[in-house]
This record gives structure tokens, C-alpha cells and sequence, in this order.
């Protein structure tokens, strides 16, 4: 059977050329970059080339990067970090109510310790006012955080804007781009960000591998204390050859971005215009414009989430939702919910992020068995049953 | 993640419908959870002689219904009963931990039917189950 594989965001296979590159530091070139000897010195070059790919995909400086392990980490380690060292400054944070749980639980971290925390909302598209950041900043606020593209509805925000607003309150701004960089283009040092998260797995790097960019002469208290890596911020054997695998994905991706993303894009736009189109009652979530490339999601009312990507699943294409049933904490997103949906559509939730080399073939395949999957699970539907009676 | 009978009765759910004329109707389940199931029953001489049901939700939801519509087929109105979210998952050969709660709802959607027959027809009504109250999933607040 075909299988199409439209979950990019949550994996990916590694970029060939990424996979070659990493190879030697698992065998020949297995040095400790902190030795003082030959194999020391092979993987202090290799980390340092791939901290200068890193930085010149972010617009950056080689010595504002420091590696993680994951988005996960490095948004951790931003909002925790960069708090906990300006707390005799203040104790508030800003946020969006539309961030990664990574920053919303980090920031839920920080108020247990004491700090207060203001949510701003997201318009029905999932956009942040930069006004309404404005707004949420009081002279207590230390710092703001607001993603620069959501992972669930592809919305990209007006980062810039809200960076210009943190810089006229003389507050630090930090931006969650883990769903960003590499996807779209991202410059930190035009935006004038003062931090920002992002991670190899996103753009066919490795699995395990994040990177967050702090801005020169700010300081940032480390969450892994112990020896003098990574700027004594981030202690740990290097991980050297997952950091020479994401600075492999960061060249390619700043080289390749516009002639990789763009038949994404149109295979994208079709997706979006075609499948509610044929299917009926079908909300599109997230911004139609301001968007990732590769991404595509829907609220399919009447049905559930973790139905249609099971029975997609069984028909060979991989995709994802946001649906309470589908998500281990068995809660509906968050993201679906702030942008205004009421619950049982939100559970319609499903989310198709597009690989390179994805096909029109892929798209119509996808195109031709989501309508009756969607039926099928209708005909089961209380919901439907209810909706008919309304109208007849 | 799902056993292969759970798959078995999501992709081929037995005694998905309504029943027009039906002598019980219960339901179960919200969207805000996730779940809804719709219990539809036609008794006869203290028998369940048809069952039908409609589901919003997820795979396990739908599975559960399918296979408790099958378990009670057929049964006395007693049988049905006994018959318990526990069992329903043990005969489907188990659900994932998470699950367990949200989405076996199916034999309180079944009974809540029979109670349902029995308050039309003036029948005194068996006990009322207690995780159907329960289903919200506020217990499970990771911190």
C-alpha cells in the first residue's frame, strides 16, 4: 500500500548529507571537545563549525548559540534562565496563550517560585496582537515570550512588531522558532530578538538537538550546572555529533530554504482550499497567509480527531491532531481552544505538516480517501445524527 | 497502541445506528472529554433484542461501543447489567491506561438505555453507575 508520511513535525528522516557528516564523530572523529590533544581538538573544531552554521541560519553570532538538546530544553532554559537571573529586577512574564507547552509549563515552573505570569491572547486566527503585548507589560516585566510560528495551526507572528514593543519597554523578548528556523526565513539580529529556541529536528537534523540564541551580554542563569561547556551556561559532554548534524541541517536549510519550501507551499495551498471543499463542514485553522509553508490543519466537525488519523493511518497516510483523545494528557489543544473553537469542534482536529518530496500524486491520494473516512465516521456520529435533525 | 481486536472493532464497528421507535435511549460522554456514545435498545420478554449506538470519539471509544453492543445482544435485562466498563476493555484485550477512563463508557451508555426502558415503563430503576459521573479528567492533572 502507498504510504504518505505528512507528520513531518513531529519526525522526519535526516537530510542524507546531515547523516554523512554526523557519521565520523560516531566513529574516527569520537574526541571530547574539552581534551587538550589531537582528538580533543577535532571535535572543538567540528562543534565550532557547526555553532557558526547554526548562528548564520538565525542571522546570529557563533558565540550566541548555545547547544541543547532539544526545543524543548532550549525554551526551558530561556524562560527559567533568563527569569531567575533578572529576579531582583522583577517577577512578571509575559506570554501567549498560544505558545508550546515547553514555555507555558516553564512559565507555570516560574510562578511556583513566585513569579506572575499574564497570558495574552490570540485572535481566531492564533495571531498575537503586538498592542496586546504592549498592554501586558507593567514595569515589573523582565521578560516576553511569543513563538514565532505555532505548531499546531502554522500561524506565524508578528515577531518583529512585538520585538520593537519589548525593545521600546527595555524588555528582554525571547522567541519560541522551533517550528520556524528552517522553515521560513528567520533573522534574529534584523528582528533584534534578544533570545530564540529552535532545534535540528524541524529541518531534517537529528532528533535530540536544539539550539538557543541569546544575545550577547545578557545573562542567563544555566538549569545544568557542572563543567565549562557551552559558555559555562549549559554543562555537559557535547553531544558532537548530533551539533555537527544540526549544523549540517542549518547550512542546507538557509541554502535550500526558497526551492524546498515552495512546492511544499503550493502543495499546501491546494490542500487547504480542496480538502474542506470536498468534505464538507470543515473549519481551517490558523492564519491563510501568515503561515508555514508545510502546514496544513483542519477542524472536521462532528468527528474526532484520533479517529480520523487512526483510520488514515489504516488507509497509509500519517498525520496528527490536536484532539483531547489523541494527546496523552487527554486534553483538547490549547492552541484550538484560545483561538476561540468551542470544544467538540476543536476535537475535530487534524494536522498534516508536508516533507520534502511530498507529491501532487501524495496530495490527490489524500485528497480522494479523506471524504469518505470523514463520512464513514459520520454515519457513527451523535453529533451528525443531532446536526441533521436541526436542519430537517 | 491498540490491541488488534480494538482495531478490529474501530474499523468495523458492529450495531452502529439509531433505532426510531426505540424503548431506551441512554448517552454517556461530552465533547469536552472527548467522548459521547448514544445507546439505542428495542426489548422484548426482558431481552435485548436489538442494539444500536452511535459514537463521538475516539478509536477506543468507538471500539468499546462496538464490542458492548455484541456482549449484549441477545441478554436479559439483569445480564446487561453485570456487564461492566472492565470487562468490556478486558474482552477487547485491553485498552491503553489513559483511555480507560474517558472512553470505556460504553456499558454505562447501555445501561443508562435500560434505565431509561424501565422508567417509561414505570419499572423500579437499578443503581446508577458511578464512573459515568466521573468521566472529566480533572484527576489527572500531572502536577
Amino acid at each position: 500500500m502507498r504510504r504518505v508520511y505528512f507528520d513531518r513535525a513531529a519526525a522526519s528522516p535526516v537530510h542524507p548529507d546531515v547523516l554523512e557528516a554526523m557519521i565520523p564523530y560516531f566513529k574516527d572523529n569520537f574526541g571530547n571537545p574539552q581534551s587538550p590533544y589531537t582528538e580533543g581538538g577535532l571535535a572543538l573544531e567540528a562543534v565550532g563549525r557547526a555553532r557558526a552554521q547554526v548562528a548564520s541560519l538565525v542571522g546570529v553570532e557563533p558565540g550566541e548559540i548555545h547547544f541543547t538538546a532539544s526545543g524543548s530544553e532550549a525554551n526551558n532554559m530561556a524562560l527559567k534562565g533568563l527569569a531567575l537571573a533578572r529576579r531582583s529586577k522583577g517577577d512578571h512574564l509575559v506570554i501567549s496563550a498560544v505558545e508550546h507547552v515547553s514555555v507555558i509549563n516553564s512559565a507555570k515552573w516560574l510562578e511556583k517560585l513566585g513569579f506572575k505570569i499574564t497570558t495574552v491572547p490570540v485572535d481566531s486566527e492564533g495571531r498575537v496582537d503586538p498592542q496586546a503585548v504592549e498592554s501586558a507589560i507593567t514595569p515589573a516585566t523582565v521578560l516576553v515570550s511569543v513563538m514565532t510560528a505555532n505548531n499546531e495551526v502554522g500561524t506565524v507572528q508578528p515577531v518583529e512588531d512585538i520585538a520593537a514593543v519589548c525593545r521600546s519597554r527595555d524588555v528582554l523578548f525571547h522567541t519560541d522558532a522551533v517550528a520556524a528556523a528552517g522553515n521560513i526565513p528567520v533573522d534574529a539580529a534584523r528582528w533584534q530578538v534578544d533570545a530564540l529556541s529552535l532545534a535540528g529536528d524541524q529541518f531534517y537534523g537529528p532528533k535530540g538537538t536544539g539550539a538557543l540564541f541569546i544575545r550577547k551580554g545578557i545573562k542567563v542563569l544555566p538549569l545544568i550546572d557542572g563543567g565549562v561547556q557551552e559558555a559555562g551556561r549549559r554543562a555537559g559532554t557535547e553531544n558532537v555529533a548530533g551539533i555537527v548534524g544540526l549544523g549540517q541541517a542549518a547550512e542546507i536549510a538557509a541554502g535550500d530554504m526558497e526551492s524546498r519550501t515552495a512546492p511544499l507551499a503550493a502543495l499546501r495551498d491546494r490542500l487547504i482550499d480542496e480538502l474542506p471543499e470536498r468534505t464538507g463542514h470543515v473549519v481551517v485553522t490558523g492564519a491563510r497567509r501568515a503561515r508555514l509553508p508545510h502546514h496544513a490543519s483542519f477542524c472536521v466537525r462532528f468527528v474526532e480527531g484520533e479517529a480520523m488519523v487512526l483510520s488514515l493511518d489504516a488507509k497509509g497516510v500519517a498525520a496528527a491532531s490536536g484532539s483531547a483523545c489523541s494527546s496523552k494528557s487527554l486534553r483538547a489543544s490549547h492552541v484550538l481552544l484560545a483561538m476561540g473553537l468551542d470544544h467538540a469542534t476543536a476535537q475535530g482536529s487534524v494536522v498534516f505538516t508536508l516533507q520534502a518530496g511530498a507529491s501532487r500524486e501524495d496530495l490527490d491520494y489524500l485528497l480522494g480517501i479523506f471524504p469518505p473516512i470523514v463520512e464513514r465516521l459520520r454515519a457513527m456520529s451523535p453529533l451528525y445524527t443531532e446536526f441533521l435533525k436541526s436542519r430537517s | 497502541m491498540y490491541t488488534d481486536k480494538v482495531m478490529d472493532h474501530f474499523l468495523n464497528p458492529r450495531n452502529v445506528g439509531t433505532i426510531d421507535e426505540a424503548d431506551g435511549v441512554g448517552q454517556v460522554g461530552n465533547p469536552v472529554c472527548g467522548d459521547m456514545m448514544t445507546f439505542y435498545i428495542k426489548v422484548k420478554d426482558d431481552r435485548l433484542e436489538d442494539i444500536k449506538f452511535q459514537t463521538f470519539g475516539c478509536g477506543a471509544a468507538i471500539a468499546v461501543s462496538s464490542m458492548v453492543s455484541e456482549m449484549a445482544k441477545g441478554k436479559n435485562l439483569a445480564e446487561a447489567m453485570a456487564i461492566t466498563n472492565e470487562l468490556v476493555a478486558r474482552e477487547l484485550g485491553g485498552l491503553p491506561k489513559n483511555k480507560m477512563h474517558c472512553s470505556n463508557l460504553g456499558a454505562d451508555a447501555l445501561h443508562e438505555a435500560i434505565r431509561d426502558y424501565k422508567k417509561k415503563k414505570g419499572e423500579p430503576l437499578p443503581p446508577e453507575d458511578e464512573a459515568s459521573e466521573a468521566a472529566g479528567h480533572e484527576d489527572d492533572e500531572p502536577d
